[in-house]
């Protein structure tokens, strides 16, 4: 065995130092959501002097903030279904077939990513008023489509590419019809693919604030948009607001974790 | 693969169309509508051609928010781009390592926005925070409330954090489909570590760092909750970027004809930077 240059073994330092960094400002986070905030604005200590767990006991009391989460989650569930279930066809589509304008389709549906939100802010406000969808889920979960279908479409289509087309063929020549193809034999073989796209659309979802604050008032306002309360006549109180933040990073962790052999390999096998 | 010419497929296109329609189109006529009109109020409007455009093209405020975009854009593409081809290419290739980096390192990217705005907000603070206090302590005068370079380190620190990951994640699904034969090959040859990086894996991460830049590059030129949160487009208007001030010319003052306008040329500047990014990325795509 030849020994390593002294540049490799150290090689695992990078990484780690990048994953302190990532971690200081999200453990100072959690320092303080077990504080009391008097206890965050009178000493300066690096872990709780006192733990307490009443910062989060406010949240899961209060219906107006654990409302937020469940607001948050269902339009982030909706906006995945929605989004994959219409790029699925559209990007067998694209991965299969050559019709008229199919490249210009491509490019002005991912002009769509570029858009930036806060240009369509408002008039996705006055589209909404207009059909009454204002403060519903289902109107949050379709303004997110505007940069989450692309997207899908987008990974999807790259899967679909890898996948033989002689696989389509055998299938009708078995007699499969085109719909009980795509269910039973075509989905099953892009499975890791669906789970990228779905953990995308999931991802620039549930982070996307300025879109869902606009479109909600009381009923569907998520989360991040009840942070904001936490100003009240008191000033602020940071206790709760550091908590309210711990809890919104948990659901993105699951996901994370559940996802975590489909990321590399996902990217790996799809548009890369 | 050899694509079969099918017009039917528009039928298969035809639901994301209607999304799309649904939720881009509509809203994008409104805003154009808006931008060639004006109002007195009453719902009553008229026409008035380019004059929003030429307002906003003429105004200071345009050009100095957008040259602050462009820099803040050019700084973070310079930094996390080749932080993010280090990290990727010292990741650990097998074993446990793997999934706990990649778990760990994806954590920033699923916070929602105005969280890492919470949370560098209260990381940076002098009285409360480890890093205000910390530099502080240091001697270091370090206050993003007040001073505008601390405003604009503190933001540039905050997207680093928030943003690298997915370079790396990018950088490292590149890095694992080559296969081992290639480094072989090099070793044989006597290659040296940066011949190896020239050589090999930087023309299999080319794809992939182009689609990490043109990511990066949107997303950044669009930034908005995050330094929204943070400083607010403060102190005075050192971190006021073209978004913030969409937001707060169409809801703050409620000037729909200017803010339309500058909705579009915003629009056109992304989608015109985006498609000369597309096309080399396509073209050279196509050489090699």
């Amino acid at each position: 065995m030849q020994t390593q240059p002294l540049t490799e073994r150290l090689s695992w330092l990078v990484p780690t130092i990048y994953i302190v960094f990532l971690l200081l400002p999200i453990y100072w986070l959690v320092n303080m959501s077990f504080k009391e905030t008097s206890e965050i604005l009178s000493t300066f200590s690096l872990w709780p002097q006192n733990p307490t767990l009443r910062n989060y006991q406010v949240i899961f009391t209060d219906p107006s903030w654990y409302n937020g989460y469940i607001n948050s989650i269902i339009y982030v569930v909706m906006n995945t279904v929605i989004s994959v279930t219409a790029a699925l066809p559209a990007a067998y589509a694209f991965s299969r077939y050559r019709f008229l304008g199919d490249k210009h389709l491509f490019f002005w549906l991912l002009t769509n990513r570029m858009a930036p939100p806060a240009v369509f802010a408002l008039p996705f406000f006055q589209l909404y008023s207009a059909f009454g969808l204002i403060d519903t889920h289902i109107a949050v979960a379709l303004a997110h489509c505007l940069f989450n279908v692309p997207l899908a479409v987008w990974i999807l289509e790259g899967f679909m590419s890898g996948v033989p087309k002689e696989i389509d063929e055998t299938a009708y020549i078995d007699g499969y019809s085109f719909p009980r193809f795509f269910v039973k034999i075509f989905m099953p073989l892009i499975a890791s693919g669906i789970g990228v796209a779905a953990f995308f659309c999931f991802m620039f979802s549930w982070v996307e604030l300025l879109l869902a604050r606009t479109l909600t008032t009381t009923d569907a306002k998520p989360i991040a948009a009840t942070m904001t309360r936490t100003v009240s006549a008191s000033g602020l109180d940071w206790g709760v607001l550091a908590a309210a933040g711990v809890l919104t990073i948990i659901p993105g962790a699951l996901v994370i974790y559940f996802v975590r052999n489909y990321i590399a390999k996902g990217f790996a096998l799809g548009r890369v | 693969m050899e694509k079969t010419w099918n017009n039917k497929a528009w039928f298969m296109v035809l639901p994301v169309l209607v999304l799309v329609a649904f939720s881009a189109v509509i809203p994008l006529m409104t805003v154009v509508n808006y931008s060639v009109q004006d109002t007195f109020g009453n719902n009553e409007f008229f026409w008035a051609g380019t004059d929003w455009y030429v307002q906003v093209l003429t105004s200071d405020r345009f050009w100095d928010a957008l040259t602050r975009n462009l820099i803040f854009s050019a700084i973070i593409l310079a930094i996390e781009i080749p932080l993010g081809i280090i990290i990727a290419l010292n990741m650990p290739k097998k074993g446990l390592g793997v999934p706990v980096c990649l778990v760990l390192m994806a954590l920033p990217l699923l916070i929602p926005w105005n969280v890492v705005g919470t949370i560098w907000q209260v990381f940076g603070r002098v009285d409360i925070g480890l890093l205000g206090r910390t530099l502080e302590g240091m001697g270091i005068n370090y206050n993003y409330v007040q001073n505008p370079v601390a405003a604009w380190v503190t933001l540039i620190v905050m997207d680093v954090w928030h943003w690298t990951s997915l370079v790396v994640l990018l950088c490292y699904a590149g890095l694992v489909s080559i296969p081992d034969a290639y480094y072989q090959a090099a070793k044989i040859d006597g290659a040296s570590r940066w011949s190896v990086f020239r050589y090999i894996q930087l023309p299999k991460m080319k794809r992939v760092l182009l689609i990490a830049f043109l990511l990066r590059f949107m997303d950044s030129f669009m930034i908005y909750t995050e330094p929204f949160v943070v400083t607010g487009g403060g102190p005075g208007n050192s971190t006021t970027f073209l978004s913030i001030d969409l937001v707060k010319t169409a809801i703050g003052q409620f000037d729909l004809g200017p803010a339309a306008a500058l909705s579009i040329i915003y629009f056109l500047i992304i989608l015109l930077l985006s498609w000369i990014f597309y096309t080399v990325m396509t073209t050279s795509d196509a050489q090699g």
